[in-house]
């Protein structure tokens, strides 16, 4: 390939003065920077600001804000027995994240590791139903948990042991986040096994023959160096996990509404009700600053107890 | 001689953990089939077939269902409302984001690491979380029902990763590349665009491909932005015609999995792109 550096010859050296070339660089920067921040300020920043001062208001809609009152609506918010029921389900995704959808993409990842034959055909389906929406995931699901086993598979194949009852899966106040969380786990465990295969890329062969040579078994293996090396990547994956968990919307609206009687109302669907369905701007502005300052306080959190290099970005 | 004999009973051992892993990973193929190819074994069969025989095989398949919907002018129109909003995120959010990195990987200047931190932020305030006081400013700006407000959103929403992204793969291109062609003359401009950029195409591929499958995707924008049943996109519109037509669960299925089959070709075609970028994100982000 023929760079500028080669082609020096041909190009004619401009003989700029300093001045000039300082202002071009410095032109360059500003006129490069200018369409990003003018996006993040006006999306991002000014609606955060604005959201912190519409909190404050008790405002349902109509009109401008002008019922100022405090605190009022944070108080509410977290004496809430709903927001409550929200914050806990929140929890328990992240609990059953960490403790059952990682280890799983972990597993696979590893039995996919790198030299199986159709390691990239497995790969390839695994990620697919990450790519997938997740509109058409909740339709997909929804057929399959249909409590009536002449429509969905689940209690088709349930009611053939005698005496099962078929189960009301998205309809079950103690069932139905259990079952939210396997559709969950359907979607995102291939990007979780995606980010481990990266990994174990990284790890270099030569370490894994060196101790299988010092007559390591496959279980040493990964127990010593597999899972050590892998260090980094598994820390990725569980801020990746625990931020996903505090903010997942569409699957839970669709299948559930955050239902029965609020049994799986998450932290979004909490707002999106009060915002979008009740039009109580001010609260619904309320909620979204917990959500951010709850997701703010985990990274900062997270990132100070681990701080790596592979984290430096979002410090 | 002996070893040659020993030679096959030995992988026949080995091989039994080989065949266990298969085994999992068959099975966990299985899984993840099962709920798509429901989808389109109810979407092949008529309504009474699908009431009577619900698993069975779709044999002779059906198509009424999926001809009746590609006859309707509802899908069409929004796949054609997916593609504009999806072309024209995917064409901002490559251009924006590599002049960006641009300067935040290759310039040097006063509070430049101020200013990219507070870029990185960005990554805290998630649409989902965001989707409230963004809603109330694109009302603001009198922007409701149109593609533009969704697009802007949609947009400004992946800016942040996106740059993150960029920056690593400009950052690493050699600086001696970018000395030379300052010697020879060129303008940082000229470096950007007839150096740096046809370098760096996978990593544009990457984001693009990975800014395509994201706004394709995304319902919560148009969900909250768009009301007129002539801009829906495709999401959107799924989830409406789902709610419509929730009784006749062949029809329904056919349409959701005829939306489902864009993102799978494009898939098929651009895994290496998509898993790229994703990993980038990732490790980076």
């Amino acid at each position: 390939m023929e760079t500028a550096a080669d082609s020096g010859v041909a190009v004619k050296p401009r003989k700029a003065p300093l001045l000039t070339q300082k202002v071009q660089k410095n032109l360059t920067i500003f006129l490069f920077l200018v369409p990003a921040f003018a996006l993040f300020l006006l999306f991002i920043v000014y609606p955060i600001f604005k959201s912190v001062y519409y909190s404050f208001f008790s405002w349902k809609g109509f009109g401008d804000p002008t019922d100022f009152i405090g605190l009022e609506n944070f108080q509410q918010i977290l004496k809430d027995k709903i927001f409550q029921k929200a914050v806990l389900n929140g929890l328990l995704i992240i609990a059953l994240s960490l403790g059952i959808q990682l280890p799983l993409s972990l597993s696979l990842a590893i039995m996919v590791g790198r030299d199986l034959p159709g390691r990239a055909i497995f790969r390839m389906i695994f990620f697919l139903p990450y790519v997938i929406s997740e509109v058409i995931t909740a339709i997909a699901w929804m057929g399959l948990y249909n409590p009536d086993p002449t429509r969905g598979l689940f209690n088709a194949i349930l009611t053939l042991i005698p005496g099962v009852e078929p189960v009301a899966w998205l309809g079950d106040m103690k069932v139905v986040m259990p079952a939210l969380f396997v559709v969950l786990t359907w979607k995102f465990f291939g990007l979780h096994m995606l980010l481990f295969l990266a990994g174990l890329q990284g790890i270099p062969m030569e370490v894994e023959e060196a101790a299988r040579i010092d007559g390591a078994n496959g279980l040493q293996l990964i127990r010593f160096i597999t899972l050590p090396m892998l260090g980094s990547t598994i820390r990725t994956s569980v801020y990746l996990s625990v931020l996903g968990s505090l903010q997942q919307f569409v699957l839970v609206w669709i299948m559930t509404k955050g239902g029965p009687v609020n049994a799986s109302e998450v932290m979004a669907t909490y707002m999106y009700r009060f915002g979008f369905v009740r039009f109580w701007y001010g609260y619904g502005s309320a909620v979204a600053i917990v959500m951010l300052l709850v997701s703010l306080v985990f990274s900062i959190g997270y990132l100070r107890i681990i701080r790596q290099p592979d984290f430096q970005g979002a410090e | 001689m002996t070893s040659l004999m020993i030679q096959p009973r030995r992988n026949w051992k080995k091989n039994i953990p080989r065949l266990i892993q298969y085994a999992v990973l068959t099975l966990i193929v299985i899984v993840v089939f099962v709920p798509i190819v429901m989808l389109v074994f109810s979407a092949l069969k008529t309504r009474g077939e699908a009431m009577t025989n619900p698993y069975t095989l779709p044999i002779p398949p059906r198509w009424d269902n999926y001809i009746n919907i590609l006859s309707a002018p509802n899908f069409w129109m929004m796949l054609r409302n997916s593609l504009l909003v999806m072309a024209a995120t995917t064409t901002g959010v490559v251009l924006v984001c590599s002049l960006a990195a641009f300067v935040f990987a290759r310039m040097r200047f006063r509070s430049k690491d101020l200013l990219f931190n507070i870029l990185t932020l960005g990554l805290m305030f998630p649409i989902n979380i965001g989707i409230l006081p963004v809603y109330l400013l694109i009302r603001d700006l009198h922007l409701p029902d149109t593609f533009l407000g969704v697009i802007l959103v949609q947009t400004a929403f992946a800016l942040s990763g996106n740059i993150m992204i960029l920056r690593g793969f400009f950052l690493s291109i050699p600086m001696e590349l970018e000395d030379a062609s300052y010697i020879d003359g060129c303008t940082p401009f000229d470096f950007f665009w007839r150096i740096l950029l046809p370098i760096a195409k996978p990593a544009l591929a990457a984001v693009a491909a990975l800014t395509m499958i994201v706004s394709w995707n995304d319902l919560l924008v148009p969900l909250v932005l768009i009301n007129k049943e002539t801009l829906w996109t495709l999401p959107l519109g799924t989830m409406q015609f789902q709610g419509q037509y929730g009784m006749d669960v062949s029809l329904v299925n056919a349409f959701v999995s005829l939306s489902a089959l864009p993102t799978i070709i494009f898939y098929i075609f651009a895994e290496r792109q998509i898993v790229a970028g994703m990993t980038a994100g990732a490790v980076k982000g």
